[in-house]
């Protein structure tokens, strides 16, 4: 193995320069575009599994369920993209084992989709990226095998949901944003949907009680059948083992489809092997960097301090989103091209159901006071600040992406934001993106 | 097949033969324009996609939504008459696009 053995003797070498990502979506294409951006000469692997070019997950469960997109305007890059940037795009292979080295360098080991665990293809490099994203969680019940049971990760999974929708009833087990976006779209095709949530409230952890209460409500507007505090005991199949309905408790839920939608699982089996720290996701610094110090990981498989202004290092976080994506991309590129950390800015988060668009910017956990705006005169908006100490901290906004804005704005800005100004729907929210001395004569 | 001219705030200018029904934001994505972010993808979420399409080419588009509007009053640049978010403005058989790009976009 010669171009192993250069790279394990690179003892004295400062930039890498052959680098290898694990995986080929959102965090990947990033972290490539950012590598050439700060100036990297070397060569720019990703390695993906997926047969697909690199596309938007986001879309899944909205247009492209809908049937208002194809898979090629779902691209992430033209095609030209990646031989313009001289990027080496491999698709089709999955990483199953490393040989890591010293110095960062070693080589990943991969075997061709579809046809087993035979090793096919080696890469060698003197850098490695991880940014394996994460898988849909299993179910634990009966049936959940059965022909008709789906989940919704990738192009393929979309692809047979969609082809389902008009073959009967759909039961959505799971009332988080996967599963409800993806309820909203079914419905807006004319479709019945149910959906079954175990917990008291939709969205679990990820937005607070008022927010929830109303997207709640949009969804029973819809026309979702939306049951709380539900959670399925089996899925019910016929002699051919196609689902037939969902049971819970005293009661059978007809259903030719089943989505599975509780949640993902980070990809960490391959961190695992090189005995990287992982704590539900590979554990990393603000920079993307493992405990190992070399290896870097980013995206949806990771578990980062907590990246909020006021740095909240005792408190890690996994954030599944396209900006954390892109976020954690951007830092582990400057640190790989050696350039110096940059600021990040709040994460953010948007999720579209049916016409119904949800956006949070910030983290909730350390908020001591919920203020809540909402115009009687605009019954269909919400906005939901957290306030800390009397600082602004995190807001949800509910079909109000200028208000969104001008939060997420303050936010960056550490503008302040009192909660009694917060409240006053007389004066917009995107005054407060203004100059704190233009904000005084505007009001005075 | 139509084409989409980028101005760069610097003066460059790219030119991107683009597919129709496709946006020019995503037109610019795929191709690596700079300076256009495009982070939701065209979900109306984010104002990273704005520019500033040609004056006489402004009739060609129907009018920004509502929330369109108002989210061109919060975008990194300031927003001029002839700003839109380039996620709405898609590509039409025939007919070219000019666009200015603003000098930050986050
Ligand atoms: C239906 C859906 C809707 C969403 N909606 C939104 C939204 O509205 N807003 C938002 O912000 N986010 C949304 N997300 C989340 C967003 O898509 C993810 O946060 C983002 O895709 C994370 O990017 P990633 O690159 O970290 O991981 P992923 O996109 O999961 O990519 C990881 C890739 O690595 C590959 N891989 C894993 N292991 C290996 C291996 N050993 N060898 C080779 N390849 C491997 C996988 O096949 C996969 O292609 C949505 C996600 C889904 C599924
Ligand atoms: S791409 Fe996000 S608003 Fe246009």
């Amino acid at each position: 193995m010669p171009d192993l053995d250069r790279a394990r003797s690179g003892e004295h070498q400062t930039a890498p320069r052959a680098v290898v990502v694990v995986g080929a979506s959102h965090a990947a294409v990033q972290f490539a575009e950012s590598l050439r951006s700060n100036g990297f000469g070397g060569t720019v692997q990703l390695i993906g599994e997926e047969l697909h070019q690199p596309y938007n997950r986001p879309s899944l469960s909205k247009a492209y369920l809908k049937g208002e997109v194809t898979v090629e305007s779902l691209a992430l890059r033209g095609s030209n993209w990646y031989t313009d940037h001289s990027i080496d795009l491999t698709l089709g292979e999955r990483v199953v084992r490393i040989e890591h080295g010293k110095n960062g360098s070693g080589r990943v080991h991969t075997s061709k989709v579809h046809s087993g665990e035979n090793e096919v293809s080696s890469y060698v490099y003197d850098r490695l990226i991880l940014a394996t994203g994460a898988s849909p969680r299993k179910l634990n019940i009966a049936g959940t095998d059965a022909d008709g049971v789906v989940e919704l990760r990738s192009v393929d999974d979309a692809h047979s949901l969609r082809d389902r929708v008009a073959s009967g009833p759909v039961v959505v087990i799971g009332g988080g944003f996967i599963g409800l976006e993806a309820a909203a779209t079914i419905r807006s095709l004319g479709g019945t949907v149910t959906v079954l949530e175990a917990g008291p409230r939709l969205m679990g952890r990820a937005v607070g009680e008022a927010t929830a209460a109303f997207i709640l409500a949009a969804h029973r507007t819809m026309g979702v059948d939306v049951r709380l505090s539900t959670a399925p005991e089996a899925i019910l199949t016929d002699d051919h083992g196609a689902v037939r309905g969902v049971r819970v408790a005293g009661n059978d839920i007809a259903a030719s489809t089943v989505l599975i939608g509780v949640g993902v699982e980070p990809n960490i089996a391959l961190a695992e092997s090189l005995g990287l720290s992982c704590a539900a996701g590979i554990v990393v610094d603000h920079r993307g960097v493992t405990s190992e110090g070399t290896v870097l990981a980013i995206g949806d498989c990771t578990v980062q301090p907590h990246p909020g202004a006021d740095l909240d290092l005792e408190r890690s976080v996994r954030l599944e989103s396209v900006d954390n994506a892109v976020e954690q991309a951007a830092s582990a590129a400057r640190v790989v091209a050696g350039e110096p950390d940059s600021v990040r800015a709040v994460p953010w988060f948007w999720s579209d159901q049916g016409d119904w668009k949800l956006q949070i910017a910030g983290l909730t956990g350390t908020h001591d006071a919920v203020v809540v705006r909402s115009d009687p005169d605009r019954p269909r908006r919400l906005v939901v600040g957290y306030f800390t100490s009397g600082r602004l901290s995190a807001a949800e906004c509910v079909n109000a992406p200028a208000d969104f804005l001008a939060l997420r704005g303050a936010l960056n800005n550490g503008t302040l934001v009192t909660p009694e100004e917060f409240a006053d729907t007389s004066a917009p929210l995107k005054q407060l993106l203004k100059p704190q001395a233009s904000r005084a004569s505007a009001t005075a | 097949m139509s084409k989409v001219f980028y101005l760069q705030p610097d003066g460059v200018e790219k030119v991107i033969e683009g597919t129709d029904g496709e946006s020019v934001m995503t037109t610019a994505v795929k191709n690596g324009v700079r300076g256009i972010v495009g982070q939701c993808g065209g979900a109306l979420s984010c104002a990273t996609c704005h520019v500033f399409l040609a004056e006489d080419e402004l009739d060609n588009f129907s009018a920004p939504s509502e929330d369109e509007d108002d989210m061109l009053d919060c975008a990194a640049t300031d927003r001029e008459p002839n700003s839109r978010l380039s996620c709405q403005l898609l590509l039409r058989e025939g007919s070219d696009i000019h666009v200015t790009i603003p000098s930050s976009q986050l």
